[in-house]
């Protein structure tokens, strides 16, 4: 019996080893990601395309923009995903320098449920007091009077917002500080808010388009393609022009018709642009510039490198077909040159 | 000269073996004392800046760096009691049907294997269930009572954790209850006394304390659960307002905040794990003490 | 007097009436969820479920088949580090009865048992995601192996004590020493029961979820390496549950099933194995 188990521990160690001596090579042809759900199911498309065409398998979780940016600090993930660039305070937390490079841009649109499925018109003002809780039922006047000739039921609104730090809630939030007062003294900007008491609180944009799929008389922020793929309805709002516009692919893309800065750092929410949606923004994926850390392997630098280079370039394909609105040519650029500036022991990885 | 030799063989290998039980044992032990110390260390920043005054703050707010667990303190509290108190006469139910009135037969056996499974459903598909089941229902109930109608939140939370606990409380308290002295039971019977009044003179007042340890574990339980509460509770950070109000439980705030905590916020919710830790721990080693001391009373009386 | 009697019985058939129906009422939600369960699972799963790998967000068809080999990677990583140990830990309990150390040791394994599972998760992320800077199968192992343990530890130590003492007597009677006497005689008559406690903890990890979420992190992909991030059955479940996509509500059904199906197969065989083993004493 002893000797059994004795060998019983053998096998058990022997298979760990090979284990861990085949899976290791193998292992810098994976890559290991986690962060915001905004752009998710464009990840999730591309690197699905990625592994087939280069056997590559890039697993990307979806756990919010805030907590892809500290698990990529705490070294746990090969590169994250964020739709709100990193605060001074998170990248002098990172240590090391910290890359960022656009990947998509999308719109977090205002998604509720109704009978009917009626298309809402909203304004700066509305949407802000649905979220501060001023507005409580959809029958309120202020809510009649930007839609006129609407039936709307008589159904109290539950407002539903994110629990998990996410840049979702960042661009949502950055747009009510820039257009209401009021939002900005009481709320403010940021991956997690203090919110009003009594909303409901889900994770990551699939929990909110599930819960207000799910309850009547719900409202929450998603962004857009969570919206179109469950058919759910999405208002249109009113721009800066004064013009009422409903979020598509163009009239993002109108919003991001501006010069982008070196480090790609750029807020394209209340834009001036006459036809622009104005809650978009880019989406970033974050990594290190200095890729010899933690025992990592050059080839597995190399791998990151050329990942990111391909979902610039040739993914971009993959970007219109999901309703994002793709890089213009100068964001590609710039990327580019990012992903050029990566280092391994100094050197740069791609030639 | 050989006999001798193999005798010490024998003493080596004796000693090595014993000394492995012990290790292993020592290590259980240690596992335990590793896991409060990782907890205390990692924590001690959040306690440091925060200290008692932790359990009587009210904001959780990442912005202004403000960290109070009184909302959460609060969400576990009311969830975990209102499910004991929907739970209790369904368990003593239980409890009193297998262990007095079917103690076997086929009618027992299908309800006691019932409970099993019932107690072995994953937590997960608990809130898969509630989500598709329980959260209709609370709608409808909600918009009768004129409550906004959320769905989720301490009420559905705790209409979950109720039917999860059930098995606990009625597997230890049909224990007890078998374990009352059948001849305290006869002299009962022999005076005239029906089923009725010995279960509620001799039975219940007999097996109260063990009862009693059943719905302290089942306590226990309903604390620490963590899946099928993050999914029904509503995930507010505030004081809840009511019963049908969201809310946070400690286990479900760790379980949606954890991922990106960084700094003070992860050794918040450290020192948050730290006393779900803790009570978890009080309750279960209180709830054990009193059903080994009844064990231990009826097995005397047996002899 | 008369009356008095029969309001006595009234009384009676009353208590009854409700204990039986309050009984019963509680069966009400398992009935629920089978049905529910049943109704929605079983007809998801076919072979495309069992052998495919999940597609891309948006897209239709896929399956659970790297969330059942995950699920399976899992246990096998948890029963390799907590079997020895609690079985070495289990037989030191039954063999010392007494004592102090034992006495901590059996308060150690209550307090383990009562862990809330989200307190283990935040250990294993501390103790092994973080230094070894990735989430990895390995970490959720050790997560559910701590969840295991406690059970191992008890039904060992509960097993060995009931198997009768002139066993033991008679082998070291004989002159066998005690380890052998241990490892020889009193393990093989207690393995079933032994067997029968791992069998229980296996059912009990293999639904758990919250030990995951930190630790074995989740993957589209099939994965064998124990250093990289897995799938489990439970968190795919929770991941469909809280989509918006109904086509994922019902594989989360489907899922549920084949694990419902799973933790009750475990179980039984746990029982199975018990009932035999009682036959042959």
């Amino acid at each position: 019996m002893f000797k059994l188990f004795k060998s019983l521990c053998i096998v058990a160690l022997i298979t760990f080893a090979l284990f861990a001596g085949t899976e290791l090579r193998a292992a810098d042809q994976e890559l290991l990601g986690a962060g915001a759900t905004f752009p998710q199911p464009l990840y999730s498309k591309m690197f699905d395309a990625y592994n087939q065409q280069y056997k590559v398998k890039i697993n990307y979780q979806g756990i919010g923009s805030g907590g892809g940016i500290n698990q990529l600090t705490k070294k746990t993930v090969d590169f994250g995903g964020t739709d709100a660039f990193m605060t001074e305070k998170e990248l002098k937390a990172a240590g090391e320098e910290v890359l960022h490079i656009p990947t998509c841009l999308g719109a977090v649109v205002v998604t509720y449920n109704l009978p009917g499925n009626p298309k809402l018109n909203f304004t700066s003002e509305l949407i802000a007091d649905i979220f501060l809780g001023k507005i409580t039922k959809w029958t309120d006047p202020k809510i009649a009077a930007a839609n006129p000739g609407i039936k709307l039921p008589d159904l109290p609104i539950s407002v539903v917002h994110r629990a998990d730090g996410s840049g979702t809630t960042y661009i949502f939030s950055e747009y009510l500080t820039k257009v209401s007062p009021e939002w900005k003294e009481k709320i403010g900007t940021g991956k997690s808010l203090n919110w009003p008491a009594g909303q409901i609180g889900q994770k990551g944009n699939p929990g909110v388009a599930g819960y207000v799929k799910q309850t009547p008389g719900a409202a929450g922020y998603v962004e857009l393609l969570y919206a179109l793929q469950n058919k759910m309805p999405y208002g249109n709002v009113k721009n800066k022009a004064g013009k009422i516009i409903e979020p598509t692919i163009k009239a993002v893309s109108a919003s991001a018709n501006v010069s982008i800065p070196d480090d790609t750092n750029v807020s394209l929410t209340d834009s001036a642009a006459a036809n622009g949606y104005p809650i978009c923004s880019f989406t970033w994926l974050i990594f290190y510039k200095e890729q010899n850390y933690g025992g990592r392997s050059l080839e597995r630098a190399e791998t990151l490198a050329k990942m990111l280079f391909w979902v610039v370039n040739d993914g971009q394909k993959y970007v219109e077909p999901l309703q994002y609105a793709p890089l213009s040519k100068e964001a590609v650029a710039k990327a580019v040159k990012i992903i050029r500036s990566m280092t391994y022991n100094g050197k740069p990885i791609l030639k | 000269m050989k006999m001798g030799k193999q005798q010490t063989g024998t003493d080596r290998s004796e000693r090595r073996f014993t000394k492995t039980l012990m290790v292993s044992a020592v290590l259980i032990a240690c596992l335990l004392f590793a896991i409060a110390l990782t907890l205390l260390i990692e924590s001690i920043p959040a306690i440091k800046t925060f200290g008692l005054g932790f359990f009587i703050g009210k904001t959780w707010n990442a912005a202004s760096e403000k960290f109070g667990a009184l909302p959460f303190l609060v969400g576990t509290l009311l969830t975990s009691f209102l499910a004991l108190l929907i739970s209790i006469p369904f368990s003593i139910a239980i409890s009193i049907f297998l262990g007095e009135y079917f103690k076997e037969g086929a009618l027992s056996t299908f309800l006691r294997s019932s409970v099993e499974v019932l107690a072995g459903i994953p937590s997960v598909i608990y809130g898969l269930w509630g989500l598709f089941l329980l959260m209709p229902l609370a709608r409808a109930i909600e918009i009768r009572l004129g409550v906004p109608p959320h769905g989720v939140g301490i009420f559905t939370s705790s209409l979950i954790l109720a039917i999860m606990v059930i098995p606990f409380s009625a597997s230890i308290g049909r224990e007890v209850i078998t374990l009352v002295p059948s001849d305290l039971k006869e002299a009962a019977y022999s005076l005239g006394a029906t089923r009725f009044e010995v279960l509620k003179n001799i039975v219940i007042p007999y097996a109260r304390s063990g009862i009693i340890a059943g719905i302290l574990l089942a306590l226990g339980r309903a604390i620490g659960e963590t899946m099928a509460v993050t999914m029904l509770i509503g995930n507010s950070n505030f004081l809840p307002t009511g019963i049908f109000s969201p809310a946070n439980t400690m286990a479900s705030v760790i379980a949606n905040e954890f991922a990106e905590a960084t700094g003070i916020v992860s050794s918040s919710l450290i020192y948050i794990a730290l006393v779900l830790f803790l009570v978890t721990m009080l309750v279960n080693i209180i709830g054990n003490y009193i059903i080994q001391k009844i064990s231990i009373e009826a097995s005397k009386e047996v002899t | 007097m008369e009356d008095h009697v029969r309001m006595r019985l009234i009384k009676n058939h009353i208590f009854k009436g409700t204990v039986v129906l309050f009984a019963f009422i509680s069966l009400l939600p398992l009935l629920l969820i089978l049905y529910y369960i049943t109704k929605n699972g079983i007809s998801v799963i076919n072979w495309d479920f069992l052998m495919n790998l999940p597609r891309p967000i948006g897209e239709t068809g896929g399956g659970v088949f790297n969330a059942i080999i995950g699920t399976i990677i899992l246990i096998a990583l948890s029963c390799v580090f907590s079997i020895p140990f609690g079985i070495a830990a289990g037989i030191y309990l039954a063999e010392n009865s007494v004592g102090k150390l034992g006495n901590l040791v059996r308060l150690c394994v209550i307090v383990l048992q009562g862990t809330p599972s989200i307190v283990i998760g935040i250990i294993a992320y501390l103790w092994v995601v973080a230094p070894l800077h990735t989430f990895s199968a390995l970490s959720g192992g050790v997560a559910l192996s701590i969840m295991m343990l406690p059970v191992i530890v008890k039904t060992t130590e509960e097993t060995l004590k009931l198997i009768p003492y002139h066993l033991k007597e008679a082998s070291l009677a004989l002159g066998v020493p005690y380890y052998k006497t241990i490892l020889k005689v009193i393990l093989p008559s207690g393995l079933s029961g032994i067997l029968t406690g791992i069998l229980l903890s296996v059912a009990r990890i293999t639904g758990e979820t919250a030990p995951l979420l930190f630790t074995a992190f989740g993957s589209q992909f099939m994965n064998w390496n124990i250093f990289k991030p897995i799938d489990s059955l439970p968190y795919r479940i929770f991941y469909y549950a809280m989509s918006p996509y109904p086509e994922w509500h019902t594989f989360a059904w489907g899922a549920s099933f084949i694990l419902v199906v799973l933790t009750l197969a475990f179980n039984l065989i746990a029982r199975g194995v018990s009932i035999k083993w009682k036959i042959q004493f």
